[in-house]
Formats: structure tokens, sequence, C-alpha cells
């Protein structure tokens, strides 16, 4: 007989794996999906979770990061926070209840819950491979979460605030998103915390643009500082179809933020940018995958990093061409400003590039203040303080000026910068 | 107003001495032009009088109304009312420029211990200094100096200077760049700014700027020492006969 070898399970190990088995029969879901959580839930008890011997997990071994993992709580309560535009219709998950109050016009939504009822969720909750601890966590825990489609045609005015609370405990949420041919909107998925005590967080976004779709999707994560943050977003473009993805981590401990895409039809545009404010302890990671599989599609990466006291941040980029997809060009660069001796970054970008007609680049830079720019600024009679401050919030706002015909967006995550700056710096 | 006396300095990453027993006294309502050749210690100058960390003195003094400014950083001698107009103005992508104005304004108010500007008049200030130097609107709506032409970054460190309203000013080579036109605008707002109690270094490698702005005394600088001084016929002198003859005399 052949025995599968148990491993010795760390303590975190063992809470995810006891809060899955004190759930057993109170976690929603058909046959299909109950025994995909099984399954799911038997591989983290086989395999535990990733350490730095799994390269996708080299820079975030999460087995040894992970020292605990809070218990479920059901009877945590928060309470609704403002949207962080002024004006987006929010549709939020608080301690994992779905509530949908406000659905904008052209948008259709439903809990995922009564996806996983129904069973129509099987499909999605399939893990994108054996390094995907995420996927595997989340499919076996998932219990809140909203379903949105937004219309074909579509053109939303205002923003959509998916707003993830979580006050403490464990929180796994799912929010499958498809958007219909040439339907315009801004989503803001908004993770945040309402008290200092450790939350355990993982949450899957999984969103699909139709044909020449336009899509603005922002993560901004402003966590708790003792919280774990396990995000990921999987997306596919179809033909002609504009991604602009925007992550900004602003808070957390533990923070592994995945980004997987596809560039499936001819024309397709992603951008991806982030911004990563990092200090304290935490340990910050951005890993974003993206294959262009047809002739003629772009994609832009830019990362900035600000990292402070002893924090660690890691930014792992993958761009794949495939052989058929001709004509691609993309680009992708990370730049960190170190701001203390003891602040860490990783940058690892990959090309693999398997068409001969690309253009494909990447860089990466890690540097102190511009010398320059700070003589200039303290040449006018600003203090040195305020001038570096005034620098550091440059390097990030930058990225947050191309974002520039949504006023009133650019206004709100300026905000996030500077509070977070001020509270830091 | 200004005393520098036997100053000595050198790039602190190097230790390359450039100036080399320097001396020079401008008075309030003076303007003083420095001229010279190329690498003559012009730039360094106007450096080192602003405070840039870059550069260490290593003998004399700077004297800034009596008292000595080596020790003071770069931003407490622009509050004190020192301001370098910078030969290459810098960029600062993501910093606003309307901000930059009210931050740099503001700060230095505090400094001296004067109430902050409220947002209405900083805007009637910067509106009025904006068009006496033909400055657009929207280029005040750009980050700061970012797709400026040359000119336009000039015409923006003036109207920085009239915002600001220094009691030294020291332009370095402020006319480098400038067409004739963009000349002319530069130096009349150089010109308004005159008044007795303010003096203006004009540091300059040619005649042409001192047509519009005419010097009370011309410095020839060379090798980090100020070799010769004289009136403004002295400017007139070197533009016909070169720096030749006064270098082979310092010689």
């Amino acid at each position: 007989m052949n025995m599968q070898q148990a491993i010795k399970m760390t303590a975190a190990e063992s809470a995810l794996v006891d809060a899955y088995t004190a759930q057993i029969g109170d976690l929603p879901g058909d046959g299909a999906v109950l025994s995909l959580r099984d399954t799911l839930v038997h591989e983290l008890r086989t395999a535990g979770l990733p350490t730095r011997r799994v390269e996708a997990w080299h820079y975030t071994d999460l087995r040894t990061l992970l020292r605990s993992v809070p218990a479920a709580d059901s009877t945590a309560f928060s309470e609704r926070v403002d949207a962080i535009v002024p004006g987006s219709s929010v549709l939020s998950v608080r301690n994992g209840q779905a509530e949908l109050k406000t659905i904008p016009e052209g948008v259709t939504a439903r809990s995922y819950s009564e996806s996983l009822i129904d069973g129509s969720a099987a499909a999605g909750l399939a893990v994108l491979g054996a390094d995907d601890a995420i996927g595997r966590i989340n499919g076996g825990l998932v219990r809140g979460g909203l379903e949105i489609a937004v219309a074909e045609g579509a053109e939303l005015k205002a923003p959509v605030e998916i707003q993830v609370v979580q006050s403490h405990g464990q929180a796994h949420t799912r929010f499958p998103v498809s958007f219909g041919a040439g339907a315009k909107a801004t989503v803001i998925e908004r993770h945040l915390s309402t008290s200092a005590e450790p939350s355990f967080v993982s949450s899957v976004s999984d969103v699909t643009l139709a044909d020449g779709a336009d899509v603005i999707w922002i993560i901004l994560q402003q966590q708790g500082p003792a919280d774990t943050h396990l995000g990921q977003i999987r997306f596919d473009l179809g033909k002609d179809a504009k991604l602009h993805l925007f992550v900004i981590n602003a808070g957390g401990k533990l923070v592994r933020q995945e980004l997987h895409g596809k560039a499936s039809g001819e024309g397709a545009d992603v951008t991806l940018r982030g911004i990563n404010l990092l200090g304290g302890d935490s340990h910050t990671d951005v890993t974003f995958t993206l294959s262009h599989e047809v002739p003629h599609s772009t994609s832009t990466e830019i990362i900035r990093n600000v990292v402070f006291d002893r924090a660690k941040g890691v930014f792992q980029g993958k761009i794949l061409v495939a052989k058929d997809a001709q004509k691609t060009d993309a680009k992708m660069s990370c730049n960190t400003l170190l701001l203390s001796d003891e602040a860490d970054f990783s940058a690892k970008p990959e090309l693999e590039i398997f068409a001969d007609d690309v253009q494909c680049g990447h860089g990466a830079t890690v540097a102190d203040f511009d010398r320059t720019q700070l003589f200039y600024l303290l040449s006018r009679g600003i203090p040195e303080n305020k001038a570096r401050a005034m620098l550091v919030n440059a390097f990030v706002a930058e990225i947050v000026e191309e974002l520039e015909d949504d006023e009133a967006l650019v206004e709100a995550l300026e905000g996030v910068i500077s509070a977070w700056l001020e509270k830091h710096a | 107003m200004l005393e520098i006396k036997n100053l000595h300095a050198r790039i602190a990453e190097d230790g390359t001495e450039i100036i080399r027993g320097l001396d020079l006294t401008v008075k309030a309502g003076e303007v003083a032009a420095i001229m010279g050749p190329n690498g003559s210690g012009k730039s360094t100058l106007s450096y080192i009088l602003s405070g840039r960390e870059d550069y260490e003195v290593t003998e004399g003094d700077i004297l800034y109304n009596g008292e000595s400014i080596l020790e003071l950083d770069a931003s407490e001698r622009a509050a004190k009312g020192i301001f370098l107009a910078f030969q290459y103005p810098v960029e600062i992508p993501g910093v606003a420029t309307m901000q930059f104005l009210k931050v740099a304004m503001n700060e230095q108010r505090k400094y001296r211990g004067e109430d902050e500007l409220t947002t209405p008049e900083f805007m009637r200030r910067v509106k009025e200094a904006a068009a006496n130097l033909k400055i657009a609107p929207d280029m005040l709506r750009r980050p700061l100096n970012v797709g400026f032409s040359g000119g336009e970054k000039k015409r923006a460190e003036i109207l920085q200077m009239a915002l600001l309203e220094p009691k030294l000013c020291v332009l370095d080579e402020t006319d480098s760049g400038l067409d004739i036109d963009a000349l002319r605008v530069v130096a009349d707002g150089v010109n308004a700014l005159r008044s007795p109690d303010r003096a203006v270094v004009v540091i300059t490698h040619y005649q042409r700027l001192l047509d519009y702005i005419v010097p009370d005394t011309v410095h020839v600088l060379y090798r980090g020492q100020v070799v010769k001084s004289g009136d403004k016929t002295l400017a007139h002198e070197l533009e016909a006969n070169g720096y030749a003859d006064i270098i082979g005399a310092a010689a």
C-alpha cells in the first residue's frame, strides 16, 4: 500500500484545516462544490503551505511567515464604511455577509453563496496550478462574495466599490465579475479592517472582459497592522478589450496580491500600475503573470515602492508571449525608494518569449532620493523633512495622475497615499 | 549685505578644490555681475551660497547681513532671504507647480514667524506675478518644470523669485538658452525686483544679459578667485578683448 506521508503541520496550517473541519456541514455548496472543497483542503493538509523551495513563493515563504491564523468568528460585526470615492455604488461583504443594496443600472449582482449552493461556482473553484496556495485556501473555505455582471454596452457613470470589511477572525471571499462587450466601468475592490485585532483574509476575483470592454479595476488594500491578506485576481481579455489594473497596498502585516491574466483577443491592452507603501515589520508581495496569447496585444506594468522601517517588499512580474503572439508590445518597470537601512525589496521581472517579432522590455531600479530634486526644494525654503515627504509622495502620485480622467478618483487615491505617508514617514 | 572672505571650498565627494581664496562684497541695492571663463567656479559659488551639501567650505566665511551662514542648511538660508535661480531648473514629476509654490511661500513665512497666506491671497499673488512674466495659467497646472521649454523654465524661476521676495538674489546663467524676447521678459522681471534693500548677483558668461540688467559692479572669477573688479565698463572690455589679458595678468 502506498501511504502518503503526512507532513507535520504548522500552527497556521492546522488552524486552516481546523477551520474547515469545524465548518463542515455549514459551508455552502452542492455536491460538486463540497467534494472540491474536500480535495483542496486535503491538498493543503498533505502539501502544506508553500515554502521558499517553491519557485513562485521563493521570496514569500508562506509556511514560515504565516505564524498563526485567527479562528473564524461568525459573530464578528463591522459597520459599513463610506465609499472611498463619493457617489460610488457600494456592494459590500462585511465579515462574510454580502449586502446588495445599491446595484447601479446596467449591473446584475447576487450573493456568491447562491452560486456555491446551485453548483455554478464549481468550475471557478479549480486552482490555477500546483503552486496556487491562495486558490486552494480560498476554494476550501470560501463563504461570501458577489457575482456581478455588467451588461453589454453599459457605461457606468460612477465607480462600483466592492467593499470587503473584516473586524477580526477569517474571511474568504470570491468575486466573479463579467463585463459584456463594450461595457465601460471602474471597479474599486477595497479591503479594509475595522479593528486592530488580527484578521486572515483570502479573496479571489475572477474577471472577464468581453470584446471591447474598457475597465479600470483598482485593488485598494488597507488592512490592519496585524492582518494577513492573500488576494488574487484572475483576468481574461477579449478582442480590443482594455483593462487598467491598479494595485495599492497601504496596510497589512503579511500580504500577497497575485494577478494572473491572459490577453486572449487581438488588440487587448493590459495596464498594471502598482503602489506599495510599506512600513513597520510588514511583508508585502505583488506577483503578476500575463500571457499574451494572440498577436497585437499590448501591456505595460509600472510598480512603485516606498519602503520604510524593517518592511520587506517583493514584486514578481512575468510576461509570457505565446509562439503565435507576434507584434506583442510589453514593457515592465519596478522602481523602489528604500527609506531605511533595514528596508528591503526584491524585484524579479521575467520574460518568456516564444514569438520572434515582439517588443518586450523590463527594468528595475532601487534608489534613494534624487539629490538635485531635494536640493531644489530646500533652496526654496522647504524644510528637509517636508521636502522628503513631498518627493516620496511625488514618486507614487505620478502613477495615480494617469487616472486624470476621473478627478474624484485621483483625489481619493492621493488622499490614501498622503494619509499613509503622514502616519509612517 | 553679502561678504565673502577668503573662501576656500571643495567638492565633498572627491576633495577637488574649486574656490581658492575668494573675496567679494555686495551691498544692499547693488547689482553685481560675476563673469569668468568656463570652469572658473561661477556655478559652484552659487551653490555654495545657497547651501548645497555637495560642497565643503574648508576656510574663510560667508557673511549675510553680518552673520555667518555656513552652519545654516539650504532651506534656512532661503527662508532668511537668499534665492538661487538655477541654471538648470529641476523637473519634479508628481509635484504640482501650484502646490509647490504654496508650500514654499508658507514655509518661509512660518520660519519668519508670519501667518500663512490664505488661498485667495496666494492665488491673487500668483496670478499677478505670472501675468507680469507672461506665464500662461496652463503652465502652472503642470507638474513642477515638467515639459516646460527652456524659456518657460527660466521664467518660472523668476516667478518664484518674485513670489518669495528674497533679499539676496543669485542668478546662475539665467540667460543661457533664452532667445532675445524671453531674455527681455526675464530681465524686466529681475529689474522690477531691484530695490535699495535687495542685492542681486548675476552670474553670466556673456555681456548680452548685462545690456538688460545693468550691473553696478563687475567681478571676474578665475580659478576660484576674483581676479579683477570694476564697473559695468569692465564687462564691455571683456566682451571686446576676451578673458586672456586679465587672466594673463592674474597668472
